[in-house]
């Protein structure tokens, strides 16, 4: 196209100021005050919190049944939360390396503009990584039935035979190899991409743009991969006996639309700040209309994985949603029902028109929506098979979400000062900066 | 725009051999005071619609109500096939499961929207199989641009909105009757 827009300057660089630091600080000591008076509460009520029996206990099942063997401890509920952020947080960070390579593959010039921030995203993976592992050392025979030793002995009383049969994939040295797999791989793959990004800003040609392509390319065969196996690890193995193999691309898709969420609301945050003035309104419709996109995939997928379970009527699969639906006192039935509404007809009805993709508050309304609800989703598939009757939505939880959050946002705000936020010699910067739709 | 031809009507047809130059001339021309009728290109061109001061495309409440329609014909043929005329149980749940019907919703909203939008494109576009079309220049679905402009709607002469396509560069000037 012919017409010049004005571009302002092609040096911005992102100040990470003390206030926003005094109030991350202040994030992180409220959470971590929120999840000390959570635990209190948990550790002082822990001998009356007797467990329901009845319909609740009949509906847990087999699972439960074999998991009542063993005492339930409060701390239990102080893990499993640390669990459902880490693993949130953990696709958030890596979906940032994932849209980067995937717009790497498909040359796609239009993201170049605002590139710098799914950049800035993956670096927050050493450190959910190294909490998983952390969580999976302290705590990892409360939150996978599977570590236990007996389900693999046939002399034990504790004997499962569907479990025994998964043994060759879920075995602790197996499982904490993949784990280092995993994170070792994205963050890995992340640093060449950024070191090429970076390199590229000083020196320029075309030669760091071909190199990022390929190993774009490299990492999206391995996330391929990973995304899927990462997900039974984290999530799904929780309910052992139960499988589905929708569940990858469930939980990728999951992932994937919360990223973009969260790069859509740092975009149009930093806009208002008065940075990346050079995004325009056709870079915010084509991300309005990414998360419009992927809430409906995500809740295709969800359906998928639903209808068939349902259709079906398999006992040991129906479990999952019974759990879900009316299990425990219908303790996870208002999750499930926000988790459906905040992921599909929310933003399905915030950004089905024109004007709202271009509109930042609906942006903003629709992609706080999809974070929220998401992490809701996380919960809802990590929680029941964890702490069961004993979950809830306290304290605890809004403080260990407070903590990653502040966390997120402070390893991201670092990230993006270490950059130019126009990636000066991106040699599909020009068709980004007149991007017109 | 369905094209209404019934009286004669006489246009001029400037062509243009550059979409940087035709979308120039639309501003031009309607600058000098000319109505353009409508301008032809063998692809989109960016900003076009706007320069020639079209209203916004409302084909996204049509597709809605389109859509819409499928998902209540939906409802209303899963409802009265499953609950009310032939109550069936199935797999031993209620006669009406909502889930196992939200596939059928699906497929029908989207049936309808598409075949809807079909049918809207046809109209609105003036084809069928017995309208004529109004082509004003064949080369223009090859690599020319041309701007018509129906003098019956403009108070200026042939003569001046002639020189006033030439001044904006147009390549040739040509009359055009249906």
């Amino acid at each position: 196209m012919a017409s010049v827009h004005a571009i302002p300057s092609l040096d911005e660089q992102y100040e990470f100021t003390a206030e926003s630091k005094r109030r991350l600080i202040i994030g992180i000591v409220a959470g971590v005050a929120l999840v000390g008076l959570g635990a209190y509460l948990l550790a002082s009520g822990a001998g009356s919190h007797e467990a329901h029996h009845g319909a609740a206990h009949a509906a847990a099942g087999h699972e439960h049944a074999a998991a009542a063997h063993h005492e339930y401890k409060w701390t239990t509920r102080l893990w499993a939360n640390v669990w459902v952020n880490a693993v949130y947080f953990t696709g958030i960070s890596v979906v940032g390396m994932f849209f980067l390579s995937y717009n790497y593959l498909a040359q796609a010039g239009w993201s170049s503009a605002f590139k710098r921030i799914p950049e800035a995203m993956p670096a927050f993976l050493p450190v959910t990584g190294l909490i998983m592992l952390a969580v999976f050392f302290i705590a990892g025979h409360d939150l996978f039935h599977w570590t236990h030793e007996g389900l693999y002995d046939p002399n034990s009383p504790e004997f499962d035979p569907i479990i025994n049969g998964k043994k060759g994939f879920l075995n602790t040295p197996f499982y904490l190899i993949r784990m280092v797999a995993y994170f070792g791989l994205w963050y890995g793959l992340w640093r060449v991409l950024r070191n090429l990004s970076l390199q590229e800003d000083l020196y320029g040609g075309t030669e760091y743009y071909n190199k990022s392509i390929k190993f774009g390319t490299i990492f999206l065969v391995v996330f391929g991969v990973t995304s899927s196996t990462s997900a039974w690890d984290f999530v799904m193995s929780i309910d052992t006996h139960w499988f589905s193999t929708m569940f990858g691309w469930y939980t990728l898709a999951s992932w994937h639309v919360t990223g973009l969420a969260v790069m859509t609301l740092t975009v149009v945050t930093l806009k208002e700040q008065g940075y990346l003035k050079w995004v325009n309104q056709s870079h915010l419709h084509d991300l309005g209309k990414f998360m419009f996109a992927f809430s409906i995939f995500w809740t295709y997928v969800w359906f998928a994985q639903f209808m068939l379970i349902y259709y079906a009527n398999l006992p040991e699969e129906t479990i999952y949603y019974r759990e879900r639906f009316s299990g425990y006192g219908e303790k996870y039935l208002v999750t499930f029902w926000v988790n459906l509404f905040l992921n599909f007809a929310f933003p399905f009805l915030v950004l089905m028109t024109r004007d709202a993709k271009r509109t930042n508050i609906f942006l903003k309304i629709a992609a706080w929506g999809i974070i929220v609800g998401h992490y809701f989703d996380f919960y809802n598939n990590i929680m029941p098979g964890t702490v069961g009757e004993h979950g809830g939505f306290g304290p605890i939880e809004f403080g260990m979400i407070l903590i990653f959050a502040c966390g997120f946002i402070w390893s991201l705000s670092t990230q993006l000062t270490k950059a130019n936020l126009v990636p000066k010699n991106h040699p599909m910067l020009e068709e980004a900066l007149h991007h017109d739709i | 725009m369905a094209e209404s031809h019934g009286s004669a009507s006489k246009f001029l047809v400037g062509i243009f051999d550059d979409d940087d130059v035709v979308l120039k001339a639309v501003k031009e021309v309607k600058d000098a005071g000319v109505r353009i009728h409508e301008v032809y290109s063998p692809f989109p061109i960016h900003g076009l619609d706007v320069a020639l001061g079209h209203p916004r495309t409302r084909i996204g409440i049509a597709a809605f109500m389109f859509g819409l329609t499928g998902t209540l014909t939906a409802l209303a043929l899963t409802m009265y096939t499953e609950k009310l005329d032939w109550p069936m149980v199935v797999g031993g749940k209620d006669s009406y499961s909502f889930p196992v019907y939200i596939p059928i919703i699906f497929e029908l909203t989207v049936l309808f929207c598409a075949l809807g939008m079909v049918g809207t494109f046809i109209v609105s576009n003036g084809l069928g199989p017995t309208v004529k079309p109004l082509m004003f220049d064949l080369r223009t679905t090859d690599n020319k641009f041309a701007m018509a402009i129906d003098l019956g709607k403009n108070k200026l002469d042939e003569e001046k909105i002639g020189q006033i396509l030439k001044a904006s560069g147009a390549a040739e000037v040509n009359v055009k009757q249906f």
